[in-house]
């Protein structure tokens, strides 16, 4: 016999609407084997989840990518989660999108734009997203975004090729107007671990940039809210990776899969269920990818006896995975985890050796010759 | 915390992307703002409903003393400080 308890409703969902993206970060967030165009969920398939979202007690959705401005039916898809009472945000590389269109999607309802940089320099942003011009388009982006009246969010992924121009590019954030900047140093899984002796920063160069971010805030205070996201491979106490998983946030893969995190799919012995095979408030309720890291019965010691155990949740499971070889292990970023050196160790010897080439976020060849 | 000085005319009202909404599943009043979630209690969504940006601050919290028979030297700190912080969150701007 046994008794199930509800979990409390998410809060968030974000929509991978589509793994396509004219940029190619090699620290993107998507798997390494990126959906097919011929596998998205349709235009009345979005719209459903949209609907399930709202009547499971979701209240932001983002819609992400790949670059969602690629999907035609974008204005759509705000239009109906306007409609749903959801607030809708945009998290876009500003690189795909006309004033024209993006005029639509505020009219539609769009209610904050999150736009990325890849750098403050021009050169340097467009070698790390592989994409000339690309930076023009982001500032024009940028001034449409407050043109229309509509928050702008600036998001910096920091690594070693950026971090010494951490104070150049809080500067640009500020000058484009954003209500908030967000300062992500990368996350090491897929696309990211493949790069991460390209991409890791030295200890020395991520302590002088957290220098820099907390002089800022003090200097910048109630002209625009820094968040800013330090390492894992530099920290002591590990992150509450989405709040705890499964307790607040969903992710919706191109093709309709619900993770836990935009990383989960990283954990090979899980399995994903699909929206179009289940409701999203089944999914959320039952999913075994869901049950097995919610809450703390899965931690193993010293997680279970920990004070902070219902503040870190145990930080993140596919880093535990990445470094310690096991999803159910202590997050290696906790100094308590016996991983914990050897992640450091990891870092600093990446970090201290010439950056080899960037491996760029794409398709295979073998996917290209299918598609 | 800082103490940020927040002017006795300056008219408080909701920033561009806040959104007042009230959430059927939790039966609360929420703001919805850029990444970010606050519920409301009764007394926060009074406060707020009334940062209408015609209204300074000083009139605002005489409103609030009179409608919970309140003595306005005991509210006027609180009041403040909740407003202060929500305007350095760009939740509400002035």
């Amino acid at each position: 016999m046994s008794v199930q308890y509800a979990p409390a409703p998410p809060l968030a969902i974000l929509f991978e609407l589509t793994h396509r993206c004219p940029l190619q970060c090699p620290y993107c967030s998507n798997p390494l084997e990126l959906d097919q165009v011929r596998d998205e969920l349709s235009t009345d398939e979005w719209r459903r989840v949209i609907g399930e979202a709202a009547r499971l007690g979701v209240l932001q959705v983002h819609f992400s990518g790949g670059e969602p401005t690629v999907r035609r039916d974008l204005v759509d898809l705000i239009a109906h989660a306007r409609q749903s009472g959801l607030y809708s945000n945009l998290i876009t590389s500003g690189v795909a999108i006309d004033r024209t269109r993006f005029a639509d999607l505020v009219a539609a309802g769009l209610d904050h734009a999150q736009l990325s940089f890849q750098d403050s320099r021009a050169d340097s942003a467009e070698r790390i997203g592989n994409y000339a011009g690309a930076q023009a388009k982001k500032l024009a982006f940028a001034g449409w975004v407050r043109e229309l009246g509509l928050p702008l969010t600036v998001n910096i992924i920091v690594n070693r090729h950026n971090i010494e121009r951490i104070d150049d590019m809080i500067d640009l954030a500020v000058g484009l107007n954003a209500a908030r900047v967000e300062i992500a140093h990368v996350q090491y899984y897929g696309w990211a671990l493949k790069n991460r002796a390209a991409l890791m920063p030295t200890l020395a160069d991520l302590q002088q940039a957290t220098v820099r971010v907390e002089e800022a805030r003090e200097r910048l205070r109630g002209r625009i809210v820094i968040d800013y996201v330090v390492p894992d491979y530099y920290a002591r106490v590990p992150k509450a990776c989405m709040g705890g998983w499964g307790r607040q946030f969903l992710n919706v893969t191109p093709s309709g899969r619900v993770l836990p995190c935009h990383a989960a799919e990283t954990i090979s012995e899980l399995s994903f269920d699909s929206v179009r095979d289940k409701s999203l408030a089944a999914i959320w309720a039952t999913s075994s990818a869901f049950e097995k890291f919610r809450g703390t019965d899965w931690m193993p010691e010293p997680c279970q006896s920990c004070a902070q155990r219902e503040v870190d949740w145990g930080g993140c499971r596919c880093q535990a995975l990445a470094i310690a070889g096991a999803a159910g292990a202590t997050d290696p970023a906790c100094a308590l985890s016996p991983m914990h050196g050897e992640m450091r160790a990891l870092a600093e010897a990446a970090s201290n050796l010439p950056s080899p080439p960037f491996l760029y976020r794409r398709r295979t060849t073998a996917a290209v010759a299918a598609s | 915390m800082s103490e940020t000085a927040l002017a006795v005319d300056s008219m408080p009202r909701l920033a561009p992307g806040v959104r007042l909404h009230f959430d059927e599943t939790r039966q609360a009043w929420m703001l919805l703002a850029p990444e970010r979630v606050l519920m409301l209690d009764e007394t926060s969504l009074d406060i707020v409903q009334r940062c209408d940006g015609a209204t300074q601050v000083t009139a605002l919290i005489d409103g609030l003393a009179q409608a919970y028979s309140a003595d306005r030297a005991e509210i006027d700190g609180d009041v403040r400080s909740l407003l202060s912080g929500l305007i350095e969150k760009r939740v509400l701007q002035i």
